[in-house]
């Protein structure tokens, strides 16, 4: 009796310790609430999928994993269509991607009923290299003219057009585009089908028929390089990989008729019009409103409903009440933005409907 | 007694070694084997669907599940053929400068740096090429740029090669020739080329196998775009760089097309150097040499 005793007192003991300690983390952290510590042993997460969203994952990662030191989590990347197969087949504990499962693929889901969790917003830039020109602005038509190769000189018509104070010279025109599948071409080409209207003939998807004579990278690094390194070049590289690599890139055109670059705040604005279903699906892409950019992208991680790990589940459910909660301050730092406020709060919503054991 | 025991010991070693040797052997033909084997097997769904048009069309479309492989085809012999063009004329010639021309004290430092080019690893050459060489010469990526790079990668291998076979010329066949008055282009015309021929096209097989299957230099500077011309300006695609690039997301069926050519890579390889031993064999037996 009196063993039994001491183990519990020490236990209690223990965990009074752990409470305090992570309580104390907790407010030099600045988080208020939600994220509590799981009382749990040493725990690992293991997730994959949109390289959309790695930065922001490994960002959100160190300071979640900083203040819950038992947990750790590794987020491999590999791509949206990678994570919602090793979703499915239940290889990883959760998964991250650009757009949703497309028809039949969402029964393949080996786990049961799972969640899409929205945790951030993402501007997908028209990077592009052209000696003599640095402030371009382009409309939709436009893009998917240059895109499948109709207007192959900088000096055409329709880009002077949308650029008449600029000194267009007679370069050729290089389009540079992803030679895998990809979330960030599916929704860029969305994006081009949505707003260009029946210009934009290649259709949609994670890989579209390009033409012979473009050329292609691997990665949002592999296009940004090319287009860094090619006078003439225009590609399509998200914000932050854009931004790291140093590229120029131009102003698109949105519904409301005006030029807009892509920042923390129009991507924001983007996100205030969007329409979201019970799923928590929704698109970003051609949002309405003057100060929206228009190829804004979204990205979902995905989770089961019924986790069947006790110390993996309170794990993945403090992780996941933290990507919607204190996680989006630190999206802007990194050129992604915070899902609405009103997005947030039916997130967490979803998130305290997962069931643990 | 004592040296009854060792020689029993001794044979005993010398069966143990024969059997392991043997082993070693054998593991190699098996995992090949294996290789062939289960390869065949994942790329007949795609066989299946596509029929003989996956050899002939061109028409790679995933969103349609089209796959034809003839522009990768196309792309990796062209690539390996600029390749080849390029680095065998510059391993022959640094292998017989090292050779019969230079200094021994050069000699030394030639081989010695063409070894270490051949342990840089294969993602720096590409890297190279698209962020320096490709905009310094005001190159796009091209099967053109790709050959460049892949020139670069196989020439220590041909050189290497080569140079070890030149060397095994007989220094009396040499001085021979020297003694009757050849010029030194003579004398390598007359004694090293006749016996070296063999090991050099055995050098170029193993510097084309190589061209042919390289990935992540060849994917940074070839464009990665389909395309059958001519011109080795325009952007390509080869079958290696497009496995690589597409595997990771691949759908069943896509999946099924890559392993398809994959194998057909193993086929293209395999077909080159036995036509090459045969080139060998048959020019050996008529010139009546080695």
């Amino acid at each position: 009796m009196n063993r039994f005793g001491w183990v519990h007192t020490t236990a209690v003991g223990i965990s009074a310790v752990l409470a305090l300690t992570t309580g104390c983390k907790k407010k030099e952290e600045g988080a208020t609430g939600g994220t509590g510590a799981t009382g749990d042993g040493p725990v690992t997460l293991n997730a994959s999928g949109a390289t959309f969203q790695k930065a922001a994952q490994e960002v959100a990662i160190e300071a979640f994993t900083k203040a819950h030191k038992q947990i750790k989590i590794n987020y491999g990347g590999g791509g949206s269509g990678k994570g919602r197969k090793e979703f499915a087949d239940q290889v990883v504990d959760y998964a991250c991607a650009d757009a949703p499962y497309k028809g039949d693929d969402a029964k393949s889901v080996k786990g049961g009923e799972f969640f899409y969790i929205p945790n951030l917003l993402g501007a997908i830039t028209v990077s592009y290299k052209l000696d003599g020109a640095d402030k371009l602005q382009l409309s939709a038509e436009t893009l998917a003219k240059i895109f499948q190769r109709e207007i192959k000189k900088w000096n055409d018509a329709a880009i002077a057009a949308d650029n008449p104070d600029a000194k267009l010279p007679e370069t050729d025109i290089v389009v540079v585009r992803r030679a895998e599948g990809s979330g960030t071409t599916e929704n860029f080409t969305k994006y081009l089908g949505l707003a260009a209207g029946g210009a934009w003939k290649l259709g949609s998807g994670s890989s579209v028929e390009w033409p012979g004579d473009t050329q292609a990278g691997n990665g949002n690094g592999g296009v940004a390089d090319i287009v860094l390194k090619t006078n003439g070049a225009i590609g399509y590289v998200d914000l932050s990989d854009a931004k790291a690599k140093g590229l120029t890139w131009a102003a698109v055109k949105n519904q409301a008729g005006k030029y807009v670059m892509p920042t923390a705040g129009s991507v924001t604005a983007a996100g205030d019009g969007i329409e979201v279903n019970d799923q928590l699906l929704f698109s970003a892409l051609n949002a309405k409103g003057d100060a929206a950019y228009p190829i804004t992208a979204q990205s979902w991680c995905l989770v089961y409903a019924k986790q069947a790990d006790k110390a993996k589940g309170n794990a993945v459910k403090a992780y996941f009440r933290y990507l919607v909660t204190d996680a989006q301050k630190l999206l802007s730092e990194i050129d992604f933005a915070p899902i609405p406020k009103a997005l947030q709060d039916k997130a967490l919503a979803q998130i305290e409907k997962i069931q643990v054991p | 007694m004592e040296l009854f025991d060792l020689r029993g010991h001794r044979q005993h070693a010398d069966r143990a070694f024969r059997w392991g040797a043997l082993g070693a052997a054998a593991v190699v033909l098996v995992v090949l084997a294996l290789i062939a084997i289960t390869m065949t097997d994942r790329a007949r769904p795609v066989l299946g669907e596509m029929g003989l048009d996956f050899f002939t069309t061109t028409k790679w479309s995933v969103p349609t599940n089209t796959y034809g492989a003839l522009g990768f085809i196309y792309g990796t012999l062209y690539t390996a053929l600029i390749a080849i063009s390029l680095a065998v004329p510059i391993s022959f010639g640094v292998a017989l400068f090292i050779t019969q021309v230079a200094p021994r004290p050069l000699r030394k430092l030639l081989v010695y740096v063409i070894d270490l080019l051949a342990v840089v690893p294969s993602v720096v050459f590409g890297l190279w090429g698209l962020l320096v060489m490709a905009p310094a010469l005001g190159l796009h990526a091209s099967f053109f740029t790709a050959g460049i790079i892949l020139a670069i990668m196989i020439t220590p291998i041909i050189t290497s090669l080569s140079r070890e076979v030149i060397e095994t010329t007989p220094a009396t066949d040499k001085e021979a020739a020297l003694a009757l008055g050849a010029t030194r282009w003579e004398m390598i015309t007359a004694t090293v080329w006749p016996h070296s021929k063999g090991g050099l096209v055995g050098a170029v097989m193993l510097g084309l196998g190589r061209a042919m299957g390289e990935t992540i230099a060849a994917t940074l500077v070839i464009g990665n775009t389909v395309n059958i011309t001519a011109s080795p300006f325009a952007p390509g695609y080869s079958m290696p760089t497009v496995i690589a690039n597409e595997f990771g997301e691949a759908e069943p069926l896509h999946k099924s097309a890559l392993i398809a050519l994959a194998v057909t890579l193993f086929v293209i390889t395999i077909a080159v150097n036995l036509v090459a031993t045969w080139v060998v064999q048959r020019s050996m037996r008529r010139s009546g040499g080695k």
